[in-house]
């Protein structure tokens, strides 16, 4: 990173006999403390996310009501009934989750392939604006499209009676187009960085396009690809504005998708958006499930961090 | 070598046929997809579009032309007259109830017009129309206003217009405006900055700079990695502890005397704007280390050898060559942050407020809580008003990046 300045003269004579010394510069050492602060504040933020959950989620799990079993196993969610079952807001997120990658793995592996290797380059100066576009719109007004047009199509589609107002199905469609940028962009940078050379000794041997693609272009750019679908994964788990909006309020153990279901982001933002006094077991509450949120997202980033490490191919 | 012979007949089973024909099919699929990706954005748009323009229907519990004054139309009364007009029409009680809530001489003419347009005109939209609707079923339309509405005024209104960016917030959906959310949002966004910019480029400066490659630097790097990929609603309850709670005296002013006499807490514009700061400074700190470390290491050596100390170096050469990409990170950060819901609802926005923000302790709103709470109302016209602060939102946020794209070209200075 940086470089030392503190050489000494290599002619034998000591620098102090020319003259020359290191001026104390008192600022310089203020400044380069001032640096210090701001490059070790993010830790202070990892620390402070860490304590103030696990301090609170203690509170939480300290109260009398709360027990750990009852909360890992339990499947109903309702606190002035004294129910703390994780498991409805644990299945929403889950399912909402699952339709997302059914829709963005696919599309998104898709997109990027055609980007990388069948789409001349004028066509993807202009599609791939398009695709950050995409990707930079605010989620409240992907909240706002599921419930406007997403619901009324599902429902005109399967029939009203079949699927309510809410649902977790048009909130996960919707996140599926969320994250479909993220995931091919990524995927695109990953298998525009595997080398000419490979594409061009499979076309030597024969191959067609697709056979390249497919066989020899994917598999180089595999760690790359694998990472980019666990950091949309952790993307999708933590999505709130979209499940807030359209998949409902109110904890439902229910595997159909057409019914309403509130995911555990949806139900921290319910709870604080209330009035909410502290210490009370809803406040601690939404601390325990942030807690949960925090550790699962963290180890999904680790996970596709060391796999990106450890698998990636290097080409000179 | 021998001489193999080659029979004429012999052919070489490639399949190429039955092989292209596949390669054919898959490309036709990704193809597909492609436009997939394309045709939600468009059809996201035209949703939007769609809503926010558009016949409505409404009427009006006392017909506004009728309270103007010898010719003069209400909105162009001096604000003597308007606070008689609004005496007359509305009852002792409630008026006295009024001035007791801030003295008539003290509100703005705007505000006393907003006044009587609440109590006394009362709008009420009977029916709204989509924008395809109203542009291909004129006729059909008019004629259900006619049957089903009789008093009711039919016009093609346009739900983004400039009152509507000027008008502050009202329960009544005809006269409501985004004026507080837009200022709440504004004033946010300057503490994030103010918060986040010296520390994220002091912090990449710090990583690029000064920093020696050990185990400690290394984990700061890969903590500064994790954290811009933590969800937002986890920083909005770090916020709610510390900013809200554990620092309830210095964000609600307490300590400084000035605290909002309808709440004394925290859940103000200071502890929104430090929330977001923590949220985007990842965000900032990786641009900027990839724009410090574009600058060319020549540019460095040339200062060293003139003999410059290490922040003379950094501050009279690296920052000013790296600044547009510093610059261009963030931008992209302030786009972010103004498009953040979650957080601030955490945190606790205010879900109904109808005064600007004027101070960092005052209680706010912003942009996207505001369209949040309209979508989650039930009534149609919410909706619409919801959409015409999506284009509102949306433009803000085309503009910003297409400042930073502009920036992200005068980058391309070549060495």
């Amino acid at each position: 990173m940086a470089e030392s300045l503190n050489q000494k003269f290599d002619n034998g004579y000591p620098a102090s006999r020319s003259g020359l010394h290191k001026r104390l510069r008192p600022g310089e050492a203020i400044i380069q403390g001032l640096l210090l602060f701001a490059g070790f504040f993010s830790i202070f933020t990892t620390l402070g996310i860490v304590y103030e959950l696990g301090k609170e989620a203690l509170l939480f799990f300290q109260m009398p009501e709360v027990t750990i079993w009852a909360f890992i196993s339990g499947t109903k969610w309702a606190p002035h009934a004294n129910e703390f079952g994780i498991w409805p807001l644990v299945s929403a997120t889950l399912m909402t989750t699952t339709i997302a990658m059914l829709i963005a793995i696919p599309l998104g592996l898709s997109v990027a392939i055609y980007l990388s290797e069948y789409a001349s380059p004028k066509m993807r100066d202009t599609l791939k604006p398009m695709l950050e576009v995409l990707a930079g719109i605010p989620t409240i007004v992907y909240g706002y499209f599921a419930l406007t047009f997403m619901t009324p199509l599902l429902r005109s589609i399967f029939g009203s009676g079949v699927v309510e107002i809410y649902n977790t199905a048009s909130a996960g469609l919707v996140m599926g187009i969320l994250i479909l940028p993220l995931i091919s962009s990524m995927t695109e940078d990953a298998l525009s960085a595997v080398p000419r050379s490979l594409r061009e000794a499979a076309y030597g041997m024969g191959a067609t396009k697709l056979e390249t693609a497919v066989q020899v272009v994917l598999p180089a750019a595999l760690s790359g690809i694998v990472a980019a679908v666990i950091v949309g994964l952790s993307r999708a788990i933590g999505e709130t504005m979209i499940v807030a909006v359209a998949a409902g309020a109110g904890p439902n153990f229910t595997l159909n998708p057409f019914k309403g279901a509130e995911t555990m982001t949806g139900h921290i933002v319910r709870i604080s958006g209330g009035d909410l006094s502290y210490d009370s077991v809803d406040y601690n509450s939404i601390f325990a499930i942030g807690l949960m949120l925090f550790v699962i997202t963290l180890t999904l980033n680790i996970i596709s961090q060391q796999i990106v490490r450890r698998f990636r191919e290097v080409y000179e | 070598m021998t001489d193999l012979p080659l029979d004429p007949q012999f052919t070489f089973g490639d399949n190429i046929t039955r092989r292209n024909q596949t390669g054919g099919i898959w490309q036709a699929v990704f193809r597909a997809s492609t436009v997939f990706g394309i045709l939600a954005l468009v059809l996201l748009l035209l949703n939007i579009l769609n809503q926010s323009f558009g016949y409505v229907a409404y009427e009006a519990k006392v017909d506004p032309v009728s309270l103007a004054v010898n010719g003069v139309a209400l909105a162009d009364l001096p604000k003597e007259e308007l606070v008689k007009v609004l005496q007359a029409k509305i009852s002792k009680a409630a008026f006295t109830k009024l001035e007791k809530d801030g003295s008539f001489t003290g509100r703005t003419s705007d505000e006393i017009l907003g006044l009587i347009y609440e109590r006394v005109v009362k709008y009420e939209v009977k029916e709204t129309w989509l924008l395809w609707d109203s542009l291909t079923n004129r006729a059909r339309i008019a004629a259900e206003v006619q049957k089903n509405y009789p008093k009711a005024k039919l016009t093609f209104e346009s739900w983004i217009n400039p009152g509507f960016i000027t008008r502050p917030q009202s329960s009544n959906p005809v006269i409501a405006g985004i004026r507080t959310a837009l200022l709440g949002s504004l004033w946010t966004i300057l503490f994030t900055i103010l918060v986040a910019f010296p520390l994220g480029v002091g912090a990449a400066v710090y990583l690029e700079e000064y920093a020696v490659d050990n185990w400690l630097n290394r984990l700061v790097q890969t903590n500064i990695n994790n954290l811009a990929g933590v969800p937002s609603i986890v920083y909005g309850i770090l916020g709610l502890a510390i900013f809200v709670r554990g620092l309830e005296p210095l964000t609600s002013g307490a300590i400084f005397g000035t605290v909002d006499p309808t709440t004394a807490n925290g859940r103000t514009v200071l502890s929104a704007g430090f929330t977001l700061a923590l949220l985007v400074l990842p965000i900032i700190i990786i641009n900027s280390q990839e724009a410090i470390r574009a600058v060319p290491q020549s540019l460095r050596k040339a200062s060293y050898g003139i003999g410059a100390t290490k922040w003379q170096t950094v501050w009279s050469h690296v920052l000013p060559n790296a600044m547009p990409g510093i610059l261009t990170g963030t931008i992209l950060a302030i786009s972010r942050a103004i498009g953040e819901t979650a957080p601030l609802v955490v945190i606790g926005a205010s879900t109904f407020i109808t005064f600007d923000p004027d101070s960092p302790f005052s209680k706010f709103t912003t942009l996207p809580i505001q369209i949040y709470q309209w979508t989650s109302r039930p009534q149609a016209e919410f909706r619409n008003l919801a959409a015409a602060a999506i284009l509102v939102l949306l433009a803000l946020l085309l503009s910003l990046n297409a400042i930073a794209i502009v920036l992200r070209n005068r980058l391309s200075r070549k060495y």
